[in-house]
């Protein structure tokens, strides 16, 4: 899997490949027209859930007594970054700081001192936000109790400590600007596409990445490698995205972590729990057809269509043969410790097993997350909705690397899936890579 | 998460794994999880004994035969087992570490073309299990099953009530001795060495025909054979249940080796899901055992 | 000198399945609940995975989810002329310990009792006479009746997705279903568990000499299921490793399966596991709790104090430790006074293992669930007229075969060796056509004077506590009761077209090695009366209005059936009482 070979390309690129994901998504409300710096309470309401959607305290909460105070680590393979305090602490925090330049760091990377911040803070999306929702996260900000706690952000060796250097990474992968709504499309696709490209930065973790980091805009969305996960493919897609995912599917993961097919675990799973469980139904059912739509809105009508015969159409290429030395024993395997939950035919049971025809985990060209589950075992979700949490065993004490590149090849060569094989070199690098102590 | 709790900050130590006893916890706000946390066995590795001296082990060997004594023949010989048609014609292959390809081709739902396991295809009857050729109890590994136990948890009566005083009861109210199995077994070995020896020739209890050592064993049994200093009904009954316990458990205890056993009755071990199974009434389920530790179709060529 | 933790509305002692139904529904009214657990945090993925769960050797044999008896143990004797002596290993039961209790490892055999059930000594009495029951039998009503309890044995069926068919839907008889259970309001909430070849053989022996065989009752389910609470099973796989182990997939009701889940997301709830209730305290009045002592697995003592103390721990430690705290008066056999101890009862069980033609029966047992099976109920309770059999009480029976794990379940006919060449071949020969249904016939024990609980004068726990100490046998009536229903049993199997069969009568003394099953029931009983109940109707303590001691402890005396339907549908009846009546005015809910 060359995907995994990250740190190739020049220590900066190493940087935002490495870092950019560590950062939780974004998020935002269109308005047509800016609200006038008040503090009033609709405002500071709509920044609260801004700052919800965004999920800032993935990275800027790491004491849950002091929300957003900062001091979590985000480690990269380069050094540690620690996400500043942003409360409104007049030495530690951002109280002593205008809205234009809350405004220029969130929306331009740059800091009041003129200092570039490093893309782990994913202001190459929050670009696209209307100065008037990054007003309104200002604003509700400035409610938040005052937490003194000093944080060392940058503790990167030099020469990736010369911030000036993200000068150059801008230059290439920075493209300022609001997002512009399609007047083709419906105010629902536009607002879908705008928590999307915009605050809810999905790309972030889900695009795939240069050398240098940046972002491979033709490929957006496409999955990418960060952390020891691979976040997959969430295109439209039927053999390796969400093609087979109806609106209401992406919906009901995003609300409650849990759909008929699969479950939010890892990254994602905190995602849900801290973000997209408490963003509106409107605003997820948009960023659902902005999803299955990427390209604009079908004529009307034609919509489900389109989704039915996504799910129905058959990965392309062929799965390696039934009687293929790793697919009998994959199929063996399978029968003996996977089958007691995922069904013999690899349904599971909706909502509660992951369904592995219809789990994007299974079939992405890198194999990584199927692996690590495997391995270490996960635990999904629990949200209101979903409240059961259920949990994949490890098996990392149990299966070889061999067998573990079985039944993964197997699992990834059935159901409906034609995605090749594993290979037991990869499942020994994935071991390795997460023993105790190893970094990612 | 909300609540970060002490277990979850322990990820993924070898002490999750090992499923040590954790101190005392609070719990809230969500499940405790983290990675690779399960309370997995630890499997018997072959090689040495760790509780029997070489001279107990040669005895315990022999025991363990004559408790479970290989099956008549050589080895290889088909047994005939009745309810399994056409036994000879459909017994596997001796020895053969049988790939389940039957399974792995017929039941699999592989490319979404299955249905129901269909088990067998259509190349004629499963083949029975059960008419392999079986071992003993020695080669099936039930002495070393006996040696870790007694050399472990078992051997120490850890977790058992310990305290005294120690008195004796009705048999209603259980065992009383302040004895624990590893001690037994020390002094029931010693006695049945010591009498083997008293008898004309003075032969010890292994060289014996196997004929004299069943006919010191029923004497056991039935308490005609008395044993100096020891309960010798007693030591037999545990000998045979110790034995037999290894036989059938798991073989990642150290018995059962092969899954011989296993097959021998046709029971399919740690497999753990019959749905596809459970209304074919009347139907011999034709796959080949399973254990903790795996199986034969489990290793894929490389 | 013990720590004192900050107070909370309630504490709860033990956090099986009565414990988290009542942490569940005392939330639920706003209450501040913490739960303290003696055992270790269970849960499925990382405890009983489907990799390792069935292992026969260390569940089964080597006990590994329950209580050490090294950490505390009871003495048994049969008679008080006797001295009792520590069970140093179990046998005859198998006390749970861990979160879950004994909802992790049990059968979820899923059973509501009788009508008659709840007012034996009323019903017996009319219908037989006074002089009918034994001199020194003690049975008591219950001061609960079934009507009262219906909907609460059906919020625990909702609550587990009990698979199962009605045979008494509000009174209309159900075809397939137990034509004598009380009328239930509503349909089980799935389907019954398809059955194996033994257990439909079986049904149709039975139906053929004129019986109504019904499936039994499952908390294996049937098909997925969503509870009430939002929380989501799946569908049993017929694994065979069901009692003494833990459900790997989601498929057995269990507090981890049904409740755990909702119960820990609830800001308003903590539990504390390793930590071991030593004392429930009291003011210097002794009439009310002021909470609870514990001691975890580091040695240190905390105080927990709390408005309300929920007694929750198994049928033998609620005894316990009212005993130990000096709650109720304990129960003096002699003098026939004091309460704690009292009517104290297990089951009458018997087996029969039934040999066919291995020639024509392939019956592949190891494929089965926990409570899988065909039952009759026409010999239990008093679904049958007792004037002619001379004793009084009954059970279910049925193939109830729970698995056929091979160190256990390698039988062998009558008469053959126990070991060597023949035992081998006997066992190769015979293992896939034996039928051993296990608790077959499930009878009823009811109580008696010199049956009871007290704590022991010699034996100590790891902490130095008495242990309890348990005197207990047999009784004529209950001997009789089996030889009839065993005998019942027979015939079905020869019926069946059993070729040999080994009938094991349950005969007196009661030997505490042989297991049984773990439906210990009684000593802290119900009812109406302070002296011979320990608590009222509602399972609040007579002596401690602050205290309501749950699960079978309460029973006054022991049905024919498995007991965890009713001691949780007791439990939900208990905390509808506590809601609705004693919080808005704490106190004693019924006046003697």
């Amino acid at each position: 899997m060359p995907e995994r070979t990250h740190g190739a390309g020049s220590l900066i690129a190493a940087i935002g490949v490495t870092i950019a994901l560590a950062v939780a998504l974004g998020c935002g409300t269109p308005r047509a027209q800016e609200i006038p710096n008040g503090q009033d309470y609709e405002q500071i309401e709509r920044g609260r859930y801004l700052v919800l959607i965004a999920d800032c305290a993935a990275c800027h909460t790491a004491d849950p007594s002091k929300p957003l105070a900062g001091g979590r680590p985000i480690e990269t393979p380069f050094g540690t970054l620690l996400a500043p305090n942003i409360t409104p602490d007049q030495d530690t925090g951002i109280g002593n700081w205008s809205d234009d330049e809350f405004d220029a760091a969130l929306r331009r990377g740059v800091l009041p001192d003129g200092k570039r911040l490093y893309p782990a803070m994913p202001y190459s999306y929050y670009t696209r936000m209307s100065r008037s929702d990054v007003t309104a996260m200002r604003a509700y900000l400035a409610t938040l109790r005052p937490v003194r706690n000093p944080v060392q952000s940058d503790q990167l060796p030099f020469p990736l400590s010369v911030r000036s250097v993200m000068v150059v990474w801008d230059a290439l992968y920075f493209s300022p600007g609001v997002y512009r709504p399609d007047p083709k499309q419906s105010t629902s696709w536009n607002r879908g596409a705008y928590l999307v490209l915009g605050p809810g930065h999905c790309g972030a973790c889900h695009t795939p990445k240069t050398l240098m980091g940046g972002d491979k805009n033709r490929d957006a969305l496409e999955g990418y490698n960060l952390q020891g996960w691979f976040a997959p493919s969430i295109t439209n897609d039927a053999a390796q995205g969400i093609g087979r995912w109806s609106a209401d599917d992406l919906v009901a993961y995003l609300k409650t972590g849990h759909n008929r097919f699969s479950a939010a675990g890892g990254p994602m799973g905190e995602e849900v729990q801290d973000s997209s469980s408490q963003w509106s139904l409107e605003d997820l059912r948009s960023v659902a057809l902005y999803l299955k739509n990427p390209h604009g809105e079908a004529p009307a009508g034609a919509g489900s269509t389109t989704a039915a015969a996504a799910a129905a159409t058959p990965a392309t290429g062929t799965p390696l043969a039934a009687n293929d030395a790793r697919m009998v024993a994959g199929a063996n395997i399978y029968s003996d410790l996977c089958s007691a939950c995922h069904a013999p035919d690899g349904t599971g049971v909706a909502y509660l097993i992951p369904n592995l025809a219809g789990s994007p985990n299974i079939a992405q060209r890198d194999p990584t997350t199927l692996i690590r589950v495997i391995l270490q075992g996960a635990r999904s979700v629990a949200t209101r909705e979903e409240p059961t949490d259920p949990m994949m065993p490890t098996f990392g004490w149990q299966l070889t690397d061999d067998e573990i590149a079985a039944v993964t090849t197997y699992i990834r060569n059935s159901f409906g899936h034609a995605a090749g094989a594993v290979n037991a070199s990869e499942v020994h690098s994935a071991r390795e890579s997460l023993r105790p102590g190893a970094s990612d | 998460m909300t609540d970060i709790r002490r277990r979850d900050l322990l990820v993924g130590t070898a002490f999750a794994l090992l499923g040590k006893a954790a101190g005392a916890d609070v719990i809230a706000g969500a499940l405790p999880w983290s990675p690779n946390a399960a309370s997995p066995p630890l499997p018997v590795h072959p090689g040495g004994w760790h509780f029997f001296t070489e001279a107990e082990s040669a005895l315990a060997e022999a025991l363990a035969d004559r408790i479970i004594p290989p099956d008549p023949g050589p080895r290889g010989t088909p047994v005939a087992v009745p309810g399994s048609a056409a036994a000879a014609a459909t017994t596997p292959a001796a020895g053969s570490a049988t790939r389940d390809t039957a399974r792995a081709s017929g039941s699999a739902h592989a490319n979404g073309t299955g249905s129901t396991s269909g088990a067998t295809g259509a190349s004629g009857p499963a083949p029975d299990y059960r008419t392999e050729w079986c071992p003993g109890g020695r080669e099936a590994g039930c002495a070393v099953f006996l040696d870790r136990q007694l050399a472990g948890p078992y051997g120490q009566s850890e977790g058992l009530y310990r305290k005294g005083p120690f008195q004796k009861g009705s048999k209603t109210q259980g065992e009383q001795n302040p004895e624990t199995p590893a001690q037994l077994y020390r002094r029931w070995l010693a006695a049945l060495d010591k009498y083997a020896r008293s008898l004309q020739d003075g032969k010890p209890f292994v060289e014996m025909s196997t004929d004299r050592q069943d006919v010191i064993l029923a004497g056991l049994e039935s308490g005609s054979v008395e044993l100096e200093g020891v309960d010798a009904k007693d030591f037999f009954k545990h000998l045979v249940m110790d034995l037999q316990t290894g036989f059938f458990a798991d073989p990642l205890y150290g018995g059962n080796r092969a899954m011989c056993a296993w097959k021998m009755i046709g029971y399919p071990g740690a497999h753990y899901d019959y749905r596809d199974w459970i209304d074919r009434h009347n139907e011999r389920y034709p796959h080949p055992p399973v254990a903790i530790t795996g199986a034969p179709g489990w290793i894929p060529r490389s | 000198m013990a720590r004192k933790l900050p107070r909370k509305d309630v504490v709860i002692i033990g956090l099986g399945w009565t414990g988290s139904i009542m942490a569940n529904e005392l939330t639920d009214a706003g209450l501040q609940v913490v739960a303290i657990e003696r055992g270790p945090w269970r849960n499925t993925a990382t405890n009983f995975a489907p990799n390792y769960a069935q292992d026969e050797l260390r569940y089964r044999i080597r006990h590994e989810l329950f209580l050490r008896p090294a950490q505390t143990s009871f003495s048994f004797r049969n008679k008080t002329s006797e001295t009792a002596l520590p069970i140093r290993n179990w046998g005859a039961f198998m006390p749970p310990n861990g979160v879950g209790g004994g909802g992790v490892h049990w059968n979820a055999e899923t059973w509501r009792f009788l009508p008659s059930d709840f007012v034996l000594k009323t019903h017996l009495t009319q219908r037989y006479g006074a002089k009918f029951l034994p001199n020194d039998m003690t049975i008591q009503d219950w001061g609960v009746t079934y009507d009262e309890l219906e909907p609460h044995y059906d919020a625990f069926e909702y609550l587990c997705g009990t698979s199962g068919t009605a045979g008494n839907l509000r009174g209309q008889i159900q075809p397939g279903g137990n034509p004598f259970e009380g009328p239930r309001s509503r349909p089980y909430p799935t389907p019954a568990q398809r059955q194996g070849y033994s257990h439909t053989l079986f049904a149709q022996a039975a139906a053929s000499l004129g019986y109504k065989p019904f499936p039994q009752p499952s908390g294996n389910l049937s098909q997925a299921y969503t509870n009430p609470l939002g929380v989501r099973m799946g569908p049993c796989t017929y694994c065979g490793f069901c009692e003494w182990f833990g459900c790997a997939n989601y498929s057995k009701a269990s507090p981890q399966t049904t409740l755990l889940p909702v119960l820990v997301r609830k800001p308003n709830f903590t539990a504390r596991d390793l930590s071991e209730v030593t004392r429930i305290n009291l003011d210097a009045s002794g009439k009310r709790t002021t909470g609870v002592t514990f001691i975890d697995t580091s040695g240190d003592e905390w105080e927990q104090p709390a408005d309300l103390v929920i007694l929750a721990a198994y049928t033998i430690f609620n005894v316990r430790l009212l005993l130990l705290s000096g709650i109720g008066a304990a129960y003096d056999p002699v003098a026939n006074k004091g309460v704690v101890g009292r009517n104290f009862t297990h089951q009458t069980i018997s087996n029969i293992v039934s040999f066919f033609d291995p020639e024509k029966f392939n019956f592949n047992n190891f494929m089965s669930s926990g409570s899988i099976g065909m039952c009759i109920d026409e010999f239990n309770g008093d679904n049958f007229d007792h004037g002619p059999v001379g004793f009084v009480g009954g059970g279910y029976m049925g193939q109830v075969q729970t698995n056929a794990r091979p160190i256990q379940g390698t039988k062998v006919p009558p008469g053959t060796p126990q070991w060597g060449a023949k035992w081998k071949q006997a066992v190769r020969e015979h293992y896939l056509s034996t039928v051993n249904p296990g608790t077959g016939v499930h009878g009823s024990m009811y109580s008696y004077r010199d049956v009871y609980l007290d704590l022991d004068p010699t034996y100590t726990d790891h902490l130095g506590l008495p242990l309890t100490r348990i005197t207990m046998d047999f009784h004529d009536n209950e001997i009789k009761q089996n030889a009839f229903l065993t005998d019942k049993f027979a015939e079905i199997f020869q019926a069946m077209g059993a070729q040999q069969m080994s009938k094991q009568y349950r005969k007196a003394p009661y030997d505490i090695t042989d297991y049984q099953t773990t439906h210990l029931c009684g000593g802290a009983i119900m009812g109406t009366d302070p002296k011979t109940s320990a608590t009222n109707r509602y399972l609040q303590s007579w002596d401690v209005p602050n205290l309501f001691v749950t699960g079978a402890s309460s029973f006054p005396q022991n049905a024919g059936y498995n007991p965890t339907g009713t001691l949780c549908a007791l439990a939900y009846w208990s905390a509808k009482a506590i809601r609705e009546q004693y919080l808005k005015n704490p106190g004693p809910l019924v006046h003697a």
